[in-house]
Order: structure tokens, then C-alpha cells, then sequence
């Protein structure tokens, strides 16, 4: 087990590490710093600590045997309902950098039935080889068979680094493959790139709902696996004439042995995908009443947006809760976020404050959400939406 | 149906904030809350158990204070719960994290139902439910809204789960693992009563010597990823606030957003 402890006859009482640690997890007893059960070996004290009063052991960890024999860098080629997710093509263009610094090969892995096009649609944004599984358990996404597939594929072809997207499907799966593996997985994503001296994948994540950022290795195990924030990374070039390799494997699962069943899907009212929309229109509780919900409608439709929510207008049954933005909603990153009647609480920043543009209309001018808007109206919501609304239609001639 | 709830004690973000010239957290006076998808978790374990007859099992794994999120379980109507907590398992990564739990969950025995919250508010990841269901080798339902039926003599539960473009009905064989997110239901509150009965509560505290587990495969020693830097995002500062009347701040802010140019 790993232990810490303070050498409290050099300890000078400055409190530097008291502030460093971000699990709180010191605190100054009589001039002397006490670490207490909340520590979790993070180091961040002992870097701090200008007379080196913080001793730090750790120990020595398992190093899987065959971490040489791994190589390239896989993208798992997501699809649901006959489409990719752009998420798979954003992750071939950020694969094709990684592949690159690494010397080695970018490759696409696809499960599925019948969706050989898909594969040449990876190879179109990049991918050198493209591992298929073609089976009709696959049909549609299940945890199950989607990893026993991917487990069997790693196992046998060992790629160094495995991206997923952060989506549903991506960290529904991701999590059952890397527990199987007992390999690293970093959740959520928003940057990645390989270390120059150690070749160490570098994969940095927003945590504590966007608060702080970590960076994150995974040195000893085979593959370094992330999962990562759609509509982060740029989608790259497609160039349908790029060759490209695609190797077919078996499952080795029927379906009896898979213990869920999909039987049914049901579609949403919502035109736009939240997560995927490059514009969002949302509204809050100074919007009175759910009727008004319209008037972020219309202005919706004519921009060809989404349409978001704050929990408080969820929570009072006025909308959807699938159209909630925050930390107990969903995360958005379009590029342009309008907020209408949201005060701009915490836990609605933590889902849209890395939005590219904010636009935010509130009649309070010292509503928090000012603090984050790149263009502010202090307003009536009911003047200056329909007002918007009307402009966009003239200027875009609808 | 016995049915084992995990929840995660977390810092409540509300009022975790950056001081602007360290650029860490301030953590003082930062209360700890039971982490929100879990209340969820625990209602929805409360209600099954109300349906279909059983008993609601509530753990969690972190230091001794966790023990108050347990009190809180306790009060509102969860029939045991235990404290997963030993120095070895600090430094857990969601690998590690998952592992030890479903040990805990191994020595409770015989549950048909383990509930999670769809993720934590710290650390974020969604990653622990699909662990623990891959650790005990049992079918996952992730992002569950609703559970439409159990069939508890057919060992069989039907759930909707919300996706990205809609909603999934999905059917699984018991023992399942579901993780929740906010709209399934609406935490109660507990009673006066109950309070007062979870204060008197001695909770049994379970270290690594009481689970079956493999020591090198704990905390820090057992996670495969490392944490290496912790640092704050760039502060997003505020922008231009358009001034004048109505007709005119909306026609400037048409033109700025016109410029971005992919408004079609
Ligand atoms: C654990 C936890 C998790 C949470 N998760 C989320 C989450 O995921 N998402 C989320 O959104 N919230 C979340 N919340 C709730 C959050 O704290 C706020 O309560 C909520 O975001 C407030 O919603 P609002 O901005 O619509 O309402 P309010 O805070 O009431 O703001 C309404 C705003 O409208 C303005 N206004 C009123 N009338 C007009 C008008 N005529 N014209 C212009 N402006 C007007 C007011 O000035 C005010 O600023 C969470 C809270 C907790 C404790
Ligand atoms: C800044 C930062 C970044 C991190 N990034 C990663 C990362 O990318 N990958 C990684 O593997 N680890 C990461 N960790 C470690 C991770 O936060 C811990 O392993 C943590 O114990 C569990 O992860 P989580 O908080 O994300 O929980 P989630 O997986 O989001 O939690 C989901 C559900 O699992 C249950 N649960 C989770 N933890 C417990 C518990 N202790 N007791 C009982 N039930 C529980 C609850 O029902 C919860 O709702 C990170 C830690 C920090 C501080
Ligand atoms: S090692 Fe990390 S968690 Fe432990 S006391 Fe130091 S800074 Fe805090
Ligand atoms: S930083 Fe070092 S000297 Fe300063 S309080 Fe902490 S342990 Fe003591």
C-alpha cells in the first residue's frame, strides 16, 4: 500500500500544500500539516512543498508482460440507426495525428450486419485498415456482444491505443471492454496527444462538472483507452479515393448466449440531436410559463437549432427532460449557445460553458450567465427573442 | 428481490469554486452530499422493493465520513447499509473502484438487482456501473429512465433507456445492473423518524480483510491510469454586453452571429 506522511520537524506551517491538494485533503494542525483519510496519493502536495517536508511512497504496480508487442491506433466506428456518429470521423482525423507521432497505423474497428460501407466510409476519412465483425447479433448495439467482438479483436491484434466516442453507446461499451482487458480508460476526453519523450499517450478531461482539468496516463497496461467529448476534436478531410485494407473476423457469440434483447426503439420528437447540434436555444424560468416555450421554438427553427432547457423549467414540467442542459442533464458544445431566461447557476454552466459563442438574455443584468456570454442583452426576453426571431427570418430570406 | 444500491459521497459543486489567483480549488467550507444521480439510485431501489417485495442493501466505498451519505439512505428507508473503507483501496481509479465494490457486492450474495447512478459529479467518468456489471459478469442497462416491469419469478427486468436521438426499451435476465439518471423518479424525503433512527444507527464497516478480493488489484497499487497533473481550465471570461434599445442591440447581434457565417 502506498503511504504518505509529513516530516513535521522540517514542516514549516506555510500552507502551500494545504491549497494544492484538490481533494482537500489537508489541513494545519499547530503549524504543521496533517494528511488526512481523503488523500489520494496524488503528489500534487509534494511538488509544492518548498522544503520537501512531504514523502511520498508509492509502490511498485503490475506492468503487463507483452506491453511491447502493442501497436497503431484504433477508432471503434460507431453507428446507430444506419449512420455513423460524426464522432467516429472526428476521432479518425485527431487517430491520424496520434498515428502519425507514433509511426504507426491508424485503423478503424466496426461491428455490425451488412455494414461493410461503413468501412469504406472510415477508410474515406483515413483509416489504413478497417478490423470488421460481421455477424446478425450485431444488428443492433448491445453491451454483450459489442465486447466480447472488440475484446476478441484487441486480444488478437493488440493496437496500443483504442479511442471510443463519449456518447451513450461509446461509454456504455468502452467501460465492459477495459474492465475486461484490466487495462486504463479516461472518461470524456476534450484533448489528447502523445508525450514526445516517453510516447505515453497524454490524455487530458474536464472533471467536478467542468471545474478542473486532469490529465490522465495509462504507462503499464495495453491499450491506452479514451473515450472522447464529440464536437471537441475537427472533423477531417473526407477523400473517397484513399485505399484502405478491411480484415474480417468472426464473433464467436450466438444469440442465445446474449442476455438483453432490444425490443423497441422509439424515436424522438426532438428534430435536432442535442449533443450534435451546432446551435442551441434554451430556455429558462423566465420564461414564465411552459406555453412560452414556443417563442424558443420558433427561434429554433428558423436557425435550424436544438432547442435546451434549464433544469428549473424541466423540473416544473414545462419540457422534456431530455432537453435539459447541465451537470444532471446533458453536456453541449455548439457553436453558438443562446440563453434565454437562464440565470446561469453552476450546474448549468457545467453543460455549456465551453460552448465556441454564448449569447445570453436575461433581464437581470447581474445574472451570472453575463460572466460567461461572449454577447449579453440585459432585456425582456419577450421583446428581444420574437425580435430575433424575425430579424434571422428576414436575413435569411425565410 | 434483493436489490444492492451503490452511492458516492461527493463535494457538492455548487460551492466548489477557483480562487482566481492560486487557480486551484477552494475547498473550505465545501459541503459533502450524497452524489445526485445516486438519490435517484437509492429511490429507485426503495420503490422495487415497494413493488415487488425485498430487501434494498446501500454501499459505499470511500474514508469514514462517508458514512453520513449511508445515515441518509438509512433514514429515508434502505434496510442495510455498509461502509466499504481501508486505507488500501485510497488512489482507486474507476478500474480498481469497480473491482472493490463488486467484491462488497459478492459478499452481500444472492442480489438481483444492483443500481447506480448514470455518474458521479466529481469524478465524471460513468464508468464504475459498467465496471461493476462486467466485474460480476452480469447484463448492464445504462442510462435507464424507466423501469417498465420486473418479472421477478422469470428472472426478467424490461427498462426504457434514454439515448442520444430517443428511447431504447430494452429487456434483460436478472441479475442486472441498471444506472439512473434523473428523470426515473423523485427522491423522498426522510421522516422525522427516520432521522432519528439512522443517527442511532452503528454502521458495520467492511476493510479489504473482510472482501474477497486480490490485494494488488486496490487503490492506487491496483488502477491501471494515473492521474499526473490537476490543473484549472482557462476562465472563461465575460464578453461585450450590447447596449440600446430592443431593435437596435438584436440588429448588432444579428450581425455578429451573421459573421460566423454557418447560419443557413
Ligand atoms: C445537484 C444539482 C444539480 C443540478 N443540475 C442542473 C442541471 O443539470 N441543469 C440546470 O439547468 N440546472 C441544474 N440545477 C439547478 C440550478 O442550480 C438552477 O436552479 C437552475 O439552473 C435554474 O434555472 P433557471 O436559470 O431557468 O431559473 P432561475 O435561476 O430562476 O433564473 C431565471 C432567470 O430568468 C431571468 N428572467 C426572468 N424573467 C425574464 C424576462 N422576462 N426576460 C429575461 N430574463 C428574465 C431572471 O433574471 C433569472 O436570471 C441543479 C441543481 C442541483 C442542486
Ligand atoms: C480529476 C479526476 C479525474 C479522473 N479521471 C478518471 C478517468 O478518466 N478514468 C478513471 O478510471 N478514473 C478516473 N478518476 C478516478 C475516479 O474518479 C475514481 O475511481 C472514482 O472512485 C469513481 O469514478 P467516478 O467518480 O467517475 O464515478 P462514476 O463512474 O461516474 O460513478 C457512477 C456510479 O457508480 C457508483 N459509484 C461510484 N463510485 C462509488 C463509490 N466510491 N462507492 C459506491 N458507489 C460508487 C455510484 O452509483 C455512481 O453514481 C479520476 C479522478 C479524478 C480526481
Ligand atoms: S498526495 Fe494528493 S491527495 Fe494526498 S494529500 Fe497530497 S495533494 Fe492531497
Ligand atoms: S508545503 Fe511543506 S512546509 Fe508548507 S505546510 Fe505543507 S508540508 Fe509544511
Amino acid at each position: 500500500m502506498a503511504e504518505i506522511k509529513v516530516l513535521t520537524d522540517e514542516c514549516t506551517g506555510c500552507g502551500s500544500c494545504v491549497d494544492a491538494c484538490p481533494f482537500g485533503a489537508i489541513t494545519l494542525e499547530n503549524d504543521v500539516a496533517v494528511i488526512g483519510d481523503k488523500c489520494t496519493f496524488c503528489g500534487a502536495c509534494v511538488e509544492v512543498c518548498p522544503v520537501e517536508a512531504i514523502v511520498l511512497k508509492k509502490d511498485e504496480k503490475r506492468v503487463q508482460e507483452d506491453i511491447a508487442d502493442y501497436k497503431d491506433v484504433w477508432v471503434f466506428i460507431e453507428h446507430e440507426h444506419g449512420k455513423i456518429a460524426s464522432v467516429s470521423f472526428e476521432l479518425l482525423g485527431v487517430g491520424r495525428k496520434l498515428a502519425d507521432d507514433l509511426g504507426c497505423q491508424l485503423c478503424g474497428m466496426l461491428m455490425g450486419h451488412g455494414v461493410e460501407d461503413f468501412a469504406k466510409e472510415a477508410i474515406a476519412y483515413g483509416a489504413e485498415k478497417v478490423y470488421y465483425i460481421d455477424d446478425p447479433v450485431l444488428e443492433k448495439y448491445r453491451t454483450e456482444p459489442y465486447a466480447r467482438g472488440a475484446i476478441n479483436l484487441i486480444q488478437k491484434y493488440k493496437p496500443e491505443i483504442v479511442l471510443f466516442g463519449a456518447t451513450t453507446q461509446g461509454r456504455d461499451f468502452a467501460g465492459n471492454v477495459a474492465t475486461t482487458l484490466y487495462t486504463g480508460l479516461t472518461a470524456d476526453c476534450t484533448g489528447l496527444d502523445i508525450d514526445p519523450e516517453t510516447k505515453l499517450l497524454r490524455q487530458t478531461r474536464p472533471a467536478f462538472g467542468g471545474n478542473i482539468m486532469a490529465t490522465i496516463l495509462c504507462p503499464r497496461t495495453r491499450p491506452q483507452m479514451s473515450t472522447v467529448r464529440p464536437k471537441v476534436m475537427p472533423m477531417p478531410e473526407r477523400d473517397a479515393s484513399r485505399q484502405g485494407e478491411i480484415i474480417t473476423e468472426s464473433l464467436g457469440m450466438s444469440e442465445d448466449e446474449v442476455r438483453t434483447k432490444v425490443i423497441e426503439f422509439i424515436e424522438s420528437e426532438q428534430k435536432v440531436n442535442l449533443t450534435e447540434a451546432d446551435i442551441i436555444v434554451s430556455g429558462g424560468r423566465g420564461l414564465g410559463k411552459p406555453e412560452n416555450f414556443k417563442l424558443i421554438r420558433e427561434l429554433a427553427d428558423v436557425l435550424g437549432a436544438a432547442v435546451g432547457a434549464s433544469r428549473a423549467t424541466v423540473d416544473a414540467g414545462w419540457i422534456p427532460y431530455e432537453h435539459q442542459v447541465g451537470q444532471t442533464g446533458k453536456t453541449v458544445r455548439p457553436k453558438i449557445y443562446i440563453a434565454c431566461g437562464i440565470s446561469g447557476a453552476i450546474q448549468h454552466l457545467a453543460g455549456m460553458k465551453t460552448s465556441d459563442v454564448i449569447v445570453a438574455i436575461n433581464k437581470d443584468p447581474d445574472a451570472p450567465i453575463f460572466k460567461v456570454a461572449t454577447y449579453g442583452i440585459v432585456g425582456d426576453l419577450f421583446q428581444v427573442v420574437p425580435a430575433l426571431t424575425e430579424e434571422f427570418r428576414k436575413r435569411l430570406g425565410k | 428481490m434483493k436489490i444492492v444500491v451503490c452511492i458516492k459521497q461527493v463535494p457538492d459543486t455548487t460551492e466548489v469554486k477557483i480562487d482566481p489567483e492560486t487557480k486551484t480549488l477552494v475547498r473550505e467550507g465545501v459541503e459533502s452530499i450524497t452524489n445526485p444521480f445516486d438519490e435517484f439510485a437509492i429511490e429507485e431501489g426503495l420503490l422495487t422493493k415497494e413493488k415487488y417485495g425485498g430487501e434494498v442493501h446501500v454501499i459505499t466505498m470511500g474514508p469514514p465520513q462517508a458514512k453520513e451519505v449511508l445515515k441518509n439512505a438509512y433514514a429515508v428507508g434502505a434496510d442495510n447499509v455498509y461502509l466499504v473503507s481501508d486505507r488500501a483501496f485510497a488512489g482507486a481509479d474507476t478500474w480498481a473502484t469497480a473491482y472493490t465494490l463488486s467484491a462488497a457486492i459478492k459478499k452481500i450474495g444472492d442480489y438481483d438487482l444492483i443500481i447506480c447512478g448514470k455518474q458521479a459529479i466529481d469524478g465524471d467518468t460513468a464508468q464504475v456501473g459498467p465496471g461493476i456489471a462486467t466485474q460480476l459478469n452480469i447484463p448492464q442497462l445504462t442510462y435507464v429512465d424507466k423501469v417498465v416491469e420486473i418479472d421477478p419469478d422469470n428472472k426478467k427486468i424490461k427498462v426504457e433507456r434514454l439515448l442520444e436521438d430517443g428511447k431504447e426499451v430494452v429487456e434483460a435476465s436478472l441479475p442486472a445492473l441498471i444506472t439512473v439518471v434523473k428523470d426515473i423518479n423523485e427522491p423522498r424525503l426522510p421522516s422525522l423518524f427516520g432521522i432519528k433512527k439512522a443517527a442511532k444507527l452503528d454502521i458495520p464497516t467492511w476493510t479489504a480483510d473482510d472482501l474477497p478480493v486480490d490485494k494488488d488489484k486496490l487503490g492506487l497499487k491496483g488502477s491501471p491510469t494515473e492521474v499526473v497533473t490537476v490543473f484549472s481550465p482557462e476562465v472563461r471570461g465575460g464578453g461585450e454586453i450590447l447596449e440600446g434599445e430592443v431593435p437596435e442591440v438584436v440588429t448588432k447581434l444579428v450581425d455578429k452571429l451573421m459573421d460566423m457565417k454557418f447560419i443557413q
